[in-house]
């Protein structure tokens, strides 16, 4: 899959190589009725893993405002099936934002067979495609669940966007479950939905509408906000808790929700049960359901169900299920001018690069600033040779700094290639893109970006507006 | 160090009041100080000469693109010359020469047509090959130049020194000089300067000169009807070395590399070397208060490419050491041209800025030119591509000029652009296709096309930029400051068009346009591009202040197109189902028509080239379908579009002068054969009608011709541009205005003027028909001589459809666009 990254070894550079999944949005600052505090959005992806299995996502909330921004990743395995996943959750969530006289009309129209104004509207880049399998599967799904909502609510309800994100995920990690219970009269569709139930995946979500920032999280993709402060540099502002053993609350969570006789094995060797680098994931059933269930649910499955790995074996210690949760963690952070731009990534990028160093990066990238100390001439005594020896090194180590159309990729780059220096080696790059399909898992992780940018004028004057 | 209550008071009343203290403010006050005037105050926000006359390179060179900059240079030459004996300060003058160094053929050809041009002004200068430039300058290496231009009168000069002697001359003659005094805001009231308010009281005053230089635009906004300054600071940088191991001789020439962008003089032992870069570097874009001037930042990485320029130069001096790395904005104005004159909008408010980093070897002449405007209302030379005026709106914009900075740093093909005349926005946009060759360009022959199609078929030119007014009056007004304004009767009926000068009082051409007359009252007044913000001045300024009469700009309002062939006629007839053919429809009429389903069109029988055909003035809401109606029902009649190199072919084959660029401030109709153009017989007097009576009397003592070169291989050599030494008998008798290839004579034509040599006492001689039609003509090309033939009048058998509409020849097809 990486024959551009082998093109980049013969040609000895590396342009474009990590190009080719590219994402990149600008959002019009006008579009008549509201300004958005969001003035576009930059993606890419680097697989390690063939086909990658993250998935990146972004999608404007048509029948309330804001906008959806998150980064899905699946645990284990060639997934294609899950790619679904991050389509349906931002459905679920659109859905959960609507108030009661919006779903009660959407609704109607469904009942009546009527067209019904769409609900999201989704960025994609051309590589991305939208799944048609089990399509109506998954609309019945949904619409149950609006139509609990209907019942739970009441005329001239609003929703409250943090509660909207919880339920959200949890409804869809719920239908995921339950769909592979139930099963399918049609084989292939049986067989699907229990393949999406028994894999995994992370999600880390965001939400902005105006200065609002809701971040929804379960597992361990991480979304940081650029701060830039008022000397020019940038700092970063982890908006989001990675859910892994890093995380002393979250071991403590877990330890606490069963007993004291699992202390030693629900964690054990910084995983959940021995196995699952993240705490909270989508799926992963043979977490969650008890060892019946599991059981039986694959014996009523189809046969080539069997052959799969993953279905084998229950976890060790598997006691006092379900160990694992879908249920996001939500942040909230309300936008000021100085919050610039907003990172999501999956593990991948955070394993490689520091946080901080994240923020500079892309901070520095979009601002055109590329903070190099000065030099100055002082009390030394310097020659002209002498200088322009030192210029042409320094112009030399400059890396392809701007040469990148795009952040993400730019952020890549150092992500791979950097080496001691905190430079952009290009041999090392190069070596780490051209790596055999089998042999690049064990250097890297897939990688998946998504860069925001806010735009600061907006956010300030809707600040403004709110404190009015 | 001093408190206020040292400073004098600041005096409630001046008659001039100049703001900025640098070599550009103090020259003005010399100068008008000279000029007889008192009673001038000059005011300095901080120290004389803190600005960008603090930190200036000292160069100063003659060698600038266009005649007047050259003249301006090399009047302040002889001025800095003689100012240490005058005021008794030293100035640091050296005459060291200057040496501008070609890497490339094109370059050597550039500095070749420069020389032609330089002689032609008196300026002492030759062209050299390598050897002699190393012979002049040790250190350069000359291994990839193929020659130079030198002028051994340029000179350097240490120019706050300069400053300091032109403000202690200027105070002796009573100028009052007062510095930490800033302008808040400049009072108009009336459309007149009324005072100035500074932060230590303000001061009523007559005249206002903003000479602020890098806050000029600024301060033109800090005016009760705000004034467009149209320049950008950019930083600039340049390199001090240490004094040399092997010392230099005091008079090493400066050096200038084009091609390398950049220069290097010598300093206090050492070397001053700075350049042009590629990424030029906007500053004080949101304004003064952000930074200031005294704290800029050295910046090592922005000037490598500089440095590698200056040792492949010169690359012994690898060991020379280094001194300092001089950050000194300058300020760029978007034509790379200084800003001068009277501003448009408020009378007795003048400017003089944006010196393009040539600040030093301007200001002098400069000065002298501002100083003389605001005595004799204009300067004793044409500074037309300098006036303020050229610039409109468009150009007054922070981010175009933001933009625009960062173009104009680039070392132009200015040595290579056909026509370097981007006088604004649209001309600027028309410069962008230009040839990049001294030598026959690749569009050649699509333009050849194009006039061939013009005189058999029919094609349209997009003339919309063209300036257009419309005077209206509910008497008789309008007629009365026409007649006054215009040199030609304008009292005819209504529907005429009539081609006419306004002229000034000493006869010279202000504007050319061609007026329509409405109605009984009205008028619509059609003007070149660049006229659009001069000629609205120069009407304001005559016009009575009376309710009942008009001015309006509706150049926005209408698209223009030219429909110039034989076959345009047939194109409108179809158009409009009314014919179109002379009978109907005679030269130098204008109806307003419909064409197509679009209503009220201004259709008027000229074409500004002399070949038949029609200009349409339309609505712009209207001009798309009217312009895809004419394509389409031109198809049969072979309708193209075209552009305006063809128009300037057509025109300057047929002897057309245009305003701009053959006419100026200081031409008159009788020096370019339009005498029939002036109503002489008429008993209305008119602006400039002295002048011409004078003039009509003593003789002329230029004659603008026409000159169609021989013996030239439009393939092989040089094509004349314009600025183009014309010899007569071996005698420099005049110079080019502008030249263009005829297709239908397949020869080159240059248009331009002659005068005879001066008479025994050194005073001019009139010229005589007898003068131009006998002698040896030759125009200078870049150093090469091409024999020519002058003529007073243009070939008639150029004129098709002649015998037909020869009574409408006279009027028509002599005009001049």
């Amino acid at each position: 899959l990486h024959p551009e990254s082998q093109r980049v070894q013969l040609q000895g550079r590396c342009g474009s190589c990590t190009e080719f999944l590219i994402h990149h949005l600008f959002v019009p600052e006008f579009d008549g009725k509201n300004v958005s505090s969001v003035m576009g959005f930059e993606s890419n992806q680097l697989p390690a893993n063939a086909p990658i299995e993250d998935r990146r996502s972004a999608a404007t909330c048509l029948q309330t405002r804001g906008m959806l921004l998150g980064v899905i990743c699946s645990l284990f395995g060639v997934l294609i099936h899950f790619f679904a996943l991050s389509e349906r959750l931002f459905y679920y969530i659109a859905v959960s934002l609507l108030p009661h006289d919006t779903l009660c009309e959407l609704e109607a129209s469904v009942e009546a067979g009527r067209a019904f104004s769409p609900i999201l509207q989704w960025h994609k880049h051309p590589n991305d495609y939208f799944t048609r399998e089990a399509q109506s599967l998954y609309f019945n799904s949904l619409r149950t669940y609006w139509q609990e909502l209907i019942d739970l609510t009441s005329p001239g309800d609003v929703p409250d966007t943090r509660e909207a994100l919880l339920n959200a995920f949890k409804r869809l990690d719920n239908d995921i479950s339950l769909e592979a219970q139930v099963g399918d009269a049609s084989a292939f569709l049986h067989y699907w939905v229990l393949r999406v139930a028994f894999s995994g995946a992370t999600a880390c979500v965001a939400h902005i509408d105006g200065p609002d920032l809701y971040i929804a999280n379960a597992g361990d993709a991480r979304a940081v906000l650029g701060v830039q402060e008022e000397d020019g540099s940038f700092s970063a502002h982890t908006l989001s808790n990675d859910h892994n053993a890093q995380n002393d609350s979250e071991v403590a969570r877990i330890r606490s929700e069963h007993p004291h006789s699992e202390r030693k094995t629900v964690i054990r060797q910084d995983r959940l049960l021995g196995q699952l680098m993240p705490f909270r994931a989508f799926g992963d059933v043979k977490f969650k359901w008890s060892i019946e269930l599991q059981k039986r649910v694959l014996e009523s499955g189809p046969d080539q169900l069997h052959e799969n790995e993953h279905t084998k074996f229950i976890p060790p210690n598997y006691h006092t299920p379900p160990y694992l949760t879908a249920e996001p963690e939500i942040t909230y952070h309300r936008l000021r001018p100085k919050d610039r731009f907003l990172v999501i990534g999956s593990d991948g990028l955070w394993e490689t690069l520091h946080r901080q160093e994240v923020i500079r990066i892309v901070g520095e990238y979009l601002t055109g600033v590329h903070q190099r100390q000065p030099l100055k001439v002082g009390g030394y005594k310097v020659t002209l040779g002498q200088m322009q020896g030192l210029l042409e090194e320094r112009k030399a180590r400059m890396s392809s700094a701007f040469e990148d159309q795009n952040s993400t990729t730019h952020l890549m780059r150092h992500a791979v290639g950097n080496n001691e220096f905190g430079t952009v080696d290009h041999e090392r790059l190069s070596k780490m893109l051209s790596l055999p399909e089998e042999l690049a898992r064990m250097y890297r992780d897939d990688i998946t970006i998504i860069v925001t940018q806010f735009n600061p004028h907006v956010i300030g004057a809707q600040r403004q507006d709110d404190e009015s | 160090v001093s408190g206020d209550s040292q400073l004098p008071p600041v005096p409630g009343q001046a008659r001039v009041v100049i703001c900025g203290g640098g070599i550009v403010g103090t020259s003005v006050a010399y100068h008008l100080a000279k000029l007889g005037w008192t009673d001038i105050v000059l005011l300095e926000q901080g120290r004389l000469g803190a600005g960008t006359t603090r930190l200036c390179a000292g160069i100063l060179s003659m060698a600038k693109p266009i005649s007047i900059e050259s003249q301006m240079a090399n009047y302040s030459s002889s001025l800095y010359q003689q100012l240490e004996e005058e005021t008794g300060v030293k100035t640091g003058y050296v005459k060291t020469g200057s040496l501008c160094l070609a890497q490339n053929q094109d370059r050597f050809i550039s500095l070749k047509r420069l020389a032609t041009r330089l002689k032609v002004l008196g300026i002492n200068c030759n062209i050299i090959k390598p050897k002699e430039i190393a012979k002049l300058h040790p250190l350069v290496n000359i291994h990839d130049l193929v020659g130079a231009l030198h002028l051994p009168d340029d000179a350097v000069v240490s120019s706050p020194d300069v400053n300091h002697a032109l403000a202690v001359a200027a105070a002796r003659q009573g100028v009052q000089i007062l510095d930490r005094t800033a302008v808040q805001q400049v009072v108009v009231e009336k459309g007149h300067v009324m005072a100035v308010e500074t932060d230590r009281g303000s001061i009523e005053c007559e005249y206002f000169v903003n000479c602020a230089g890098q806050w000029a635009y600024e301060l033109g906004q800090a005016s009760e009807v705000k004034v467009s300054v149209p320049l950008h600071g950019c930083e600039h940088f340049y390199l001090l070395t240490k004094p040399l191991q092997e010392p230099l001789a005091p008079n090493t020439p400066v050096i200038i590399d084009m091609d390398g962008r950049m220069y290097a003089r010598l300093w206090q032992g050492g070397l001053l070397s700075g350049g042009f870069e590629k990424n030029p570097k906007p500053i004080f874009t949101e304004g003064r208060n952000q930074l200031e001037i005294q704290n800029m930042q050295e910046d090592w990485d922005h000037f490598e490419p500089m440095l590698g320029a200056l040792l492949r130069r010169m690359p012994h001096i690898e060991t020379a050491e280094i001194h300092q790395l001089v950050n000194c904005p300058e300020s760029f104005t978007p034509d790379m041209r200084c800003l001068m004159g009277e501003t448009p909008g408020v009378s007795g408010y003048y400017v003089l800025a944006g010196m393009n980093s040539s600040g030093l070897a301007f200001a002098g002449g400069a000065g002298k030119y501002l100083a003389e405007w605001m005595t004799y209302g204009y300067p004793s030379a044409n500074v037309w591509p300098l006036d303020i005026k050229r610039f409109g709106n468009l150009q007054s914009s922070r981010t175009f000029l933001r933009h625009r900075v960062m173009e104009v740093m680039q070392p132009r093909v200015q040595t290579h652009s056909f026509e370097f005349l981007p006088y604004d926005f649209w001309r600027y946009l028309l410069s962008l296709d230009q040839s990049k060759t001294f030598y026959k360009p690749d569009w050649f022959d699509i333009v050849g096309a194009e006039v061939k199609c013009c005189k058999e078929a029919v094609c349209v030119i997009d003339m919309s930029s063209f300036t257009k007014f419309e005077l209206t009056s509910t008497g008789d007004q309008a007629l009365e400051l026409l007649q006054y304004l215009c040199a030609n009767d304008l009292d005819v009926p209504v529907g005429h068009i009539v081609h006419t000068g306004m002229l000034n009082e000493r006869g010279g051409y202000e504007n050319d346009c061609s007026v329509v007359r409405l109605s009984k009252n009205s008028f619509f007044i059609i003007s070149p591009t660049d006229q659009q913000v001069h000629c609205w001045s120069w009407i304001k300024k005559h016009m009575p202040n009376d309710p009942h009469l008009h001015l309006e700009d509706v150049s926005w309002k209408y698209t223009a197109l030219n429909l110039i062939g034989p076959r345009a006629m047939d194109v409108l007839a179809e158009l409009s189902y009314v014919s179109m053919t002379p009978e109907h429809f005679p030269s130098m009429f204008c109806k307003e028509m419909s064409v197509g389903y679009a209503n009220g069109i201004r259709v008027m029988s000229m074409t500004h080239t002399g070949e038949p055909g029609f200009m349409l003035y339309i609505p712009i809401e209207y001009a798309l379908h009217v312009y895809n109606e004419v394509m389409s029902v031109g198809q049969k009649y072979g309708i193209r579009n075209s552009g305006y190199y063809a128009l300037r072919s057509l025109r300057i084959e047929k002897f057309f002068a245009f305003w701009g660029q053959d006419l100026d401030t200081f031409t008159t109709p009788l020096e370019c054969g339009r005498e029939f153009r002036v109503k002489f017989d008429k008993d209305t007097n008119f602006l400039g009608r002295e002048a011409l009576l004078q003039q009509r009397q003593e003789g002329v003592f230029r004659r603008f011709v026409m000159l169609v070169l021989e013996d030239h291989d439009t393939e092989l050599d040089l094509w004349p541009w314009w600025g183009e030494p014309v010899y007569r008998s071996g005698q420099l008798a005049g110079t080019t205005t502008s030249s263009a290839y005829s297709y239908t004579l397949e020869r080159h034509v240059c248009l331009g003027f002659v005068s005879p040599p001066p008479g025994p006492e050194g005073l001019p001689m009139p010229i005589t028909p007898d003068f131009i039609n006998r002698g040896d003509y030759e125009v200078n090309i870049a150093g090469q001589r091409y024999p020519a033939k002058a003529k007073l009048y243009p070939f008639s058998s150029l004129f098709t459809q002649q015998k037909r509409r020869k009574e409408d020849m006279e009027l028509s097809n002599l005009q001049g666009k």
